[in-house]
């Protein structure tokens, strides 16, 4: 069967490339799964979404994406994420420490659209990271 | 004759400790240009595939119409954003920029455009505030370093002033692309009114021209666009900050060079100067024995 060729980009560095069996992402509309021989797509990802790339054999690749896009063409799959962090990389505890605060924040009433997509982007982060949230 | 050998070595150990201060700045300028051009290629992919999609949205729908898109039939005024650094010791870079950013400003008020100057990095904004000149935005502090957020303020506010009804109905981007370690230029670019313009390399790449859309085309080109901008302007940065630690490093060789070269001028006329003292005391000690030789001579 055919592969699909992923790259991860954000603007300071390209994140992850390789060979997938299966890419399931999380656009505005919902969550989208490709696989190879899927129509051409642009879709715009959402704020604090979770990034699945399924390989055969191997473990799956997790990431945390914050906004961005997804293009698919030709089996050549591009997330252009604004940020974007392997869940490998996470650091948990900090991520932890920044929902926390998000929510405090929440609950002390100052709820505001920056300490929301605070809060969801670090439950993204820990998702990513393996973590219950 | 003493007074003068003085005054020459005061010299040279002065010009040696200014050669060591450009030489020390020489070296941190050539460390610094390989992490700057690391990051320059770190930005790439992003870039490519940015400006991939961009051309994948435009070409597939017929009638693009967003506000970024459209060329107003009389433009009054312009943002050009001028890109220069925050620190000195760097040769032609700044002035090379400023000169361009004039040049362009001509041709655009040739056009009966006002343009309006975003300045970037410390020595351009001392530039304009010097000649009183007004500017539609100043950013200071990053010019060595520019992270992603740093382009993504500049980004926004040309973007809103853009979008405003009495706005700049065009920008232009003036900053200086790092071609190699010697070789830098400064380029002027439209960025808006939109000019997708995809690297030749890449020109076989044939976008089918069927896509699809998520949520729908005027909603993925709504974020995409912006982003778009953003990307520009990052790499304007990033090229900008490699090609000022390039011109710095050479300036600062040059500097060096031309200290070597002084203190081997003043070592030369320092030892002449000693060698005249030394022959002239020795004929004066040679001449005063005579003189008393020829006196006790008389005396006998």
């Amino acid at each position: 069967m055919a592969k699909l060729r992923v790259g991860v980009v954000s603007p300071e560095r390209e994140i992850w490339s390789g060979e997938a069996d299966m890419v399931i992402a999380k656009t505005v509309d919902g969550e989208i799964g490709i696989m190879p021989g899927h129509a051409p797509v642009l879709g715009v990802l959402v704020e604090g979404g979770v990034l699945r790339v399924k390989r055969g054999g191997e473990s799956d690749l997790v990431a945390a994406v914050h906004g961005g896009f997804i293009s698919v063409a030709n089996n050549d799959v591009s997330i252009l994420a604004e940020a974007a962090e392997l869940g490998s990389e996470v650091d948990v505890a900090a991520a932890r420490d920044a929902l926390q605060r998000a929510q405090s924040s929440i609950e002390a009433g100052q709820e505001d659209a920056d300490i929301r997509l605070a809060a969801k982007r670090a439950r993204a982060r820990l998702r990513a990271a393996g973590e219950e949230v | 004759m003493g007074a003068q050998l003085r005054l020459l070595r005061r010299r040279i150990s002065s010009v040696k400790s200014t050669a060591k201060i450009t030489r020390a700045q020489e070296l941190i300028a050539s460390s610094r240009i390989v992490k700057a051009q690391q990051r320059m290629q770190a930005a790439v992919p992003y870039e490519q595939e940015i400006t991939r999609a961009v051309s994948g949205v435009v070409s597939n729908t017929s009638s693009v119409d967003h506000p970024l898109t459209v060329e107003k039939e009389q433009p009054h005024s312009a943002g050009v954003l001028i890109v220069t650094s925050d620190s000195g010791f760097c040769g032609g870079f700044n002035a090379n920029v400023l000169r361009e950013a004039e040049a362009l400003r001509g041709l655009l008020e040739e056009r009966g455009i006002r343009a309006v100057p975003f300045v970037v990095g410390r020595k351009g904004v001392t530039w304009h505030t010097f000649r009183n000149r007004e500017m539609g935005g100043r950013w200071e502090g990053f010019s060595r370093k520019p992270s992603y957020a740093d382009a993504k303020t500049i980004a926004d506010t040309l973007i809103e002033s853009f979008k405003e009804e009495n706005g700049i109905d065009e920008i232009h981007i003036v900053s200086t692309e790092f071609v190699s370690m010697l070789t830098q230029n400064v380029v002027v670019k439209r960025v808006l009114p939109l000019e997708v313009v995809e690297s030749e390399a890449e020109s076989d790449d044939v976008i089918p021209p069927y896509f699809e859309f998520e949520p729908n085309a005027a909603e993925v080109l709504d974020s995409l666009l912006p982003r778009y901008v953003e990307s520009r302007i990052f790499s304007a940065l990033l090229q900008s900050a490699a090609s000022e630690e390039a011109s710095r490093r050479r300036a600062m060789k040059s500097a060096t060079d031309n200290a070597n070269e002084l203190i081997r001028v003043f070592t030369m006329q320092m030892n002449q100067a000693r060698q005249a003292e030394i022959t002239q005391e020795i004929s004066e000690i040679v001449g005063g024995a005579n003189a008393l030789a020829d006196a006790a001579a008389g005396k006998e």
